[in-house]
């Protein structure tokens, strides 16, 4: 497996009056190529842990392996764990600032000690993979659109060859369409790629349509871990962490509790509409 | 005539250069008119670009008209001695909600406004009690903003712009910073504030969610007015919102895929209850003795 956490602790400003328990045991293991939502309302936790991931935060007590190495033994190379696990934070696109597209891109790759050239390869094929072509290369990053925006910036991170990707509500104030081809990008980054993906959302109906796995994170602590049908099971619980399921498990929910034989663990429109059609006879 | 109402407005961005030459115009609104009613909840859709915000920032005079006009209560915004007028009858709250506060306690932040009015000071105090009795935020008058969550800070940036009583508020994507729980507080908040203060509000979201409840949808595209009805009549024509890199809210996109493969439904359902309204007596026919009508537990939202 590629990422395993074994009881993390984190505590933000121990010994302080401010003292707070941010992350509290959590333990999890993250297979090479799988694809994985992470949820939970504003201050459970969810952005501590993604930081502890590629060791811009270091657990208070616990230990976190990165392909089998313990991340916190002495002479860990962290540099090269930042290279292996990309972060893409939330409006990742107020961080562009260079004079244009591809250079902004060819920033990280640079930073790694790849010399030009090679640096501007990995920029070609990382906007590539955002689907930015070579029209976009010598446009200012700030006269792009929003979702451009945000293209640019995730594949700032790519253009570092990540083998993990995280990205902190990549869709975060974009439009559905936007949204939806920012989704589907990351989607084939994991489908062509076998690229790990973190995908941290507010949006359950987003979550149900695209990930393997959820994770919820509540109040530091990690209270489910399973496939979407399964999590999305207990939207009584989620809706008591401020959390909600998709609208459809609301859908098929109601007409079970009408006693329609229907299977509760639907949660996109897709099956919802061949399960009624199938139920109904037409 | 309406509260706020424009004729044939158009707007420009135009970029220069260093020596001033034009490099590139860009029209963000192309000839829009609109009569809109006071007391009206009214609801603005369209894609990153279309042109909403723009059109929002030209109801308070943050933008003025490149050609057309803009008026609020009969005030054409673009003459300067009716600035500060028509700036206190719309209120404009932002998405960033850390953007809008500026107040070391919530009380202070919400009395800002009323007191750059000029307002006298025994009548400011009155004025952030109510505004923020009108948001639900009364229990926090003396907390420090920077330890509330995004829709508590939300509701403090509309309690400031009510304390400085307008006719009409205007919120550009409030929500879209927020969790699923900040984003229904704020969208409570401003239909509660609409229906019992009689506020008219103009929503601009991306969230189809949030605009089901609303009088009256206005789509935009390119700058134009494309869409202009109720919900129903709006969320009825998915396609169309489709390619307008729009979307319609689950429960209508289910109802509108059911009706495609043969079921008869009505067009533009909004809500889970018109839903199971439709549904359940066909489930009650096709499984008769089985499924009851009349609701066997509570569910939804």
């Amino acid at each position: 497996m590629v990422i395993k956490a074994e009881h993390i602790n984190y505590i933000y400003g121990k010994g302080t009056a401010f003292e707070q328990h941010a992350l509290k045991d959590v333990n999890l293991e993250i297979e090479s190529g799988e694809f994985v939502g992470l949820i939970g309302h504003t201050g459970s936790g969810k952005s501590t842990l993604i930081q502890h991931l590629n060791g811009l935060l270091r657990a208070t007590d616990g230990k976190l392996y990165y392909n089998g190495r313990n991340i916190y033994e002495e002479g860990y190379d962290m540099r090269a764990l930042r290279s292996h696990v990309g972060l893409v934070f939330q409006y990742p696109e107020h961080q562009l600032f260079e004079i244009d597209v591809f250079t902004d891109v060819c920033f990280g790759p640079k930073n790694q000690g790849l010399n030009k050239e090679a640096a501007a390869k990995r920029a070609k094929e990382a906007l590539t993979m955002v689907g930015l072509d070579e029209s976009y290369y010598k446009r200012s990053p700030f006269e792009l659109s929003g979702g451009q925006k945000r293209r640019v910036a995730i594949a700032g991170v790519l253009a570092m060859n990540p083998d993990v990707l995280i990205l902190d509500e990549p869709t975060a104030g974009l439009d559905p369409k936007g949204r939806d081809e920012i989704l589907d990008q990351i989607k084939r980054l994991h489908e062509e790629r076998n690229m790990t993906i973190i995908l941290v959302s507010h949006s359950m109906e987003d979550v149900a349509r695209y990930v393997d796995r959820i994770l919820v994170m509540n109040q530091g602590e990690k209270v489910f871990d399973d496939t979407p049908k399964e999590v999305f099971q207990h939207y009584k619980e989620l809706e008591a962490m401020g959390l909600a399921a998709p609208e459809i498990t609301y859908v098929v929910q109601t007409l079970k509790s009408h006693g329609v034989p229907i299977d509760t663990s639907i949660t996109t429109i897709e099956e919802a509409r061949d399960e009624i059609i199938r139920l109904l006879g037409k | 005539m309406g509260i706020i109402k424009t004729s044939k407005l158009i707007f420009d961005y135009i970029r220069k250069d260093e020596e001033e030459n034009i490099e590139e115009i860009k029209r963000a609104i192309d000839g829009v008119s609109l009569d809109l009613e006071k007391g009206q909840f009214i609801a603005i859709l369209g894609h990153n670009g279309s042109g909403k915000s723009t059109f929002a920032k030209q109801l308070n005079a943050i933008l003025l008209p490149t050609e057309g006009t803009v008026w609020i209560q009969d005030l054409d915004t673009s003459r300067e001695e009716n600035l500060w007028e028509v700036r206190k009858k719309t209120g404009m709250v932002f998405q960033n909600p850390d953007n809008q506060i500026i107040g070391n306690i919530v009380e202070e932040d919400v009395g800002f406004g009323p007191e750059n009015l000029g307002v006298p000071t025994e009548e400011i105090w009155k004025r952030v009690d109510e505004s923020l009795k009108s948001v639900g935020m009364a229990a926090y008058r003396l907390k420090s903003p920077n330890r509330l969550s995004g829709g508590q800070k939300q509701r403090v940036a509309i309690a400031g712009v009510m304390a400085m009583r307008p006719q009409c508020i205007v919120l550009d994507e409030p929500t879209a910073m927020l969790d699923p729980n900040g984003r229904k507080e704020v969208v409570k908040t401003v239909h509660e504030l609409n229906r019992k203060e009689g506020i008219t509000v103009l929503l601009i979201t991306h969230y189809m969610e949030e605009v089901t409840g609303a009088d009256r949808v206005i789509v935009m595209d390119e700058g134009k007015v494309v869409m202009d009805g109720t919900p129903r009549e709006i969320f009825s024509q998915v396609e169309k919102l489709k390619s307008y890199r729009l979307d319609v809210p689950q429960v209508t996109e289910l109802a509108y895929e059911l009706k495609q493969k043969g079921l008869d439904l009505p067009d533009g359902i909004l809500t889970l209850d018109e839903l199971m309204e439709n549904l359940l007596p066909r489930f009650a026919e096709r499984f008769p003795g089985e499924v009851i009508l009349e609701n066997g537990g509570s569910h939804g939202n």
